[in-house]
């Protein structure tokens, strides 16, 4: 079995359009939520999100491109771009036959799917353009980053709801650690915040009109965000002999399913999931200084999460910090574990944990360190990233400072 | 004669609930009828549709939301008083 390490990331996201940017978020805990700008919000019920702002697709791509990229896409790219100029790998020799691309999202090109809807049934027109199909579909950013990085290996994205981006780059991992890739572009990305994305989840009722405030007593329900965050995964003795920079090492990775019910999350899948992780990584529970929590700030994603935390971690649960940077970036639904992990980037190369915003009052059923408001220094040599999804489908990533 | 807004709503719940109108009375309370959070959104939605209002409710504050959802009765007064305002 390979070792693993991660020797790149970019994002886009709300917080900024970089990693620097968002982890200096990160660190003044600035919410990037705000009222949403979006065609016919006034029949929208919910009125905020957290949108990339100041995104301008012609300055990065040409025309013929923007014509073939949905805003998931574009996303993905940018993001990818940073990830492997940060490691500074060449795919275009060998190296592009052992290396490939995972990326999770939810929706894919969600947003050229409504805006043609619109031009079918509302405009009633009867033509659309020849491009939607390869447009919206859920592999197209996989796609298009191994043809811009000549990756030739395993690609493909993968959609399980609010676990994409985890079990995307848990898979990643796995390939690499098996020999069956060198090095794995990962990640997640997702781009849902138009009128059809937005009204179907105002459906469910749990989407607050204020502000996500996880784990506080008057929570009001989650937010949805936008973005991506790619890493470049890399076999570890390939990394150090070209004396790359390492920012973390992927120690592990568990996934789980509740076989229980479609929405309600169930504490002991998710605890299955990080005792998983943990084994999985050869950790004991004692060494995880910090989670990065799903943290959704609805009451039954908070509820089940802090049981699972006390169940798996015992004593140490008390002992640990668990924030959710959603309070800041919202939901990014199959692109969040992505830029979640992140936040565990930041506290293991950093020293310095993201904290949970908007925290107001505490929930006795949520009686851990969620790092509240303000971020916290502290030195972390292990963390994992959470993500559980709706489908009862759970993935937890193991990180290790190197 | 039309349907009255108790009958309505008892209709639409029963249905919900996999019941006879009949075991469905203004005492009962969702969950003694077996419905579940799932269900009451469920619910909530095809009380919407059938009186063509907006209901207030989170799922995450149910408790803290205008809309009383104790018993059936306390729902069908709530739904009157929606129904009302949309009059006015």
């Amino acid at each position: 079995m390979r070792r693993v390490v991660i020797t790149g990331a970019g994002t886009i996201n709300p917080l900024a359009h970089d990693v620097p940017g968002t982890f200096a978020a990160f660190r003044e805990g600035r919410c990037g939520i705000g009222p949403l700008d979006i065609r016919d919000k006034d029949r929208l019920a919910i009125q905020i999100g957290a949108q990339v702002k100041g995104w301008e697709a012609e300055a990065h791509f040409n025309r013929q491109q923007i014509t073939l990229y949905d805003r998931f896409t574009q996303f993905a790219l940018i993001a990818a771009k940073q990830a492997v100029e940060q490691s500074g790998l060449n795919f275009d020799g060998h190296l592009g036959y052992e290396a490939g691309a995972v990326l999770g999202t939810a929706g894919g090109g969600l947003i050229t799917s409504d805006e043609n809807f619109r031009t079918v049934y509302e405009e009633g027109k009867n033509r659309v353009h020849p491009f939607v199909v390869p447009k919206l579909m859920n592999n197209a950013a996989a796609s298009h980053l191994s043809m811009e990085w000549n990756l030739r290996g395993p690609t493909f994205s993968v959609a399980t709801a609010c676990a994409s981006a985890n079990h995307a780059m848990g898979l990643a991992f796995q390939m690499v650690r098996s020999g069956a890739a060198r090095a794995m572009l990962t990640g997640g990305s997702e781009a849902m915040l138009c009128f059809g994305g937005i009204k179907a989840w105002e459906g469910l009722r749990v989407m607050s009109r204020d502000s996500c405030r996880p784990f506080s007593a008057n929570r009001s329900g989650m937010v949805q965000g936008e973005g991506a965050a790619v890493f470049v995964f890399e076999e570890y003795e390939h990394a150090r002999k070209r004396g790359a920079q390492i920012l973390a090492e992927v120690a592990g990775f568990a996934m789980t399913a509740d076989a229980g019910d479609i929405v309600t999350p169930s504490s002991q899948g998710g605890e299955r999931a990080m005792t998983g992780a943990l084994r999985d990584a050869r950790l004991n529970p004692e060494d995880v200084g910090y989670i990065n929590a799903h943290g959704t700030g609805t009451a039954a994603n908070d509820k089940a999460e802090c049981a699972a935390v006390a169940h798996a971690f015992g004593q140490h649960a008390d002992r640990l910090m668990i924030s959710s940077t959603k309070s800041m970036h919202g939901h990014l639904i199959g692109g969040t574990g992505a830029v979640e992990l992140l936040a565990c980037l930041m506290a293991l190369k950093d020293g310095v944990i993201a904290p949970t915003i908007g925290y107001e009052e505490p929930d006795p059923e949520c009686a851990l360190d969620v790092v509240p408001n303000v971020a916290r220094e502290a030195r972390v040599t292990a963390c994992l990233s959470n993500a559980f999804a709706f489908g009862g489908l759970n993935a937890v990533i193991a990180l290790k400072a190197v | 004669m039309a349907e009255s807004v108790q009958e309505k709503v008892i209709r639409i719940i029963a249905e919900q609930a996999v019941l006879d109108v009949s075991d469905v009375h203004p005492h009962s309370t969702l969950q003694e009828l077996g419905i579940d959070s799932l269900g009451l959104v469920e619910s909530i939605f095809a009380i919407e549709e059938a009186f063509d209002i907006s209901v207030p409710f989170n799922a995450n504050e149910p408790g803290k939301s205008d809309f009383d959802i104790s018993s059936v009765a306390a729902i069908v007064a709530a739904v009157e008083g929606l129904v009302a305002q949309k009059a006015a």
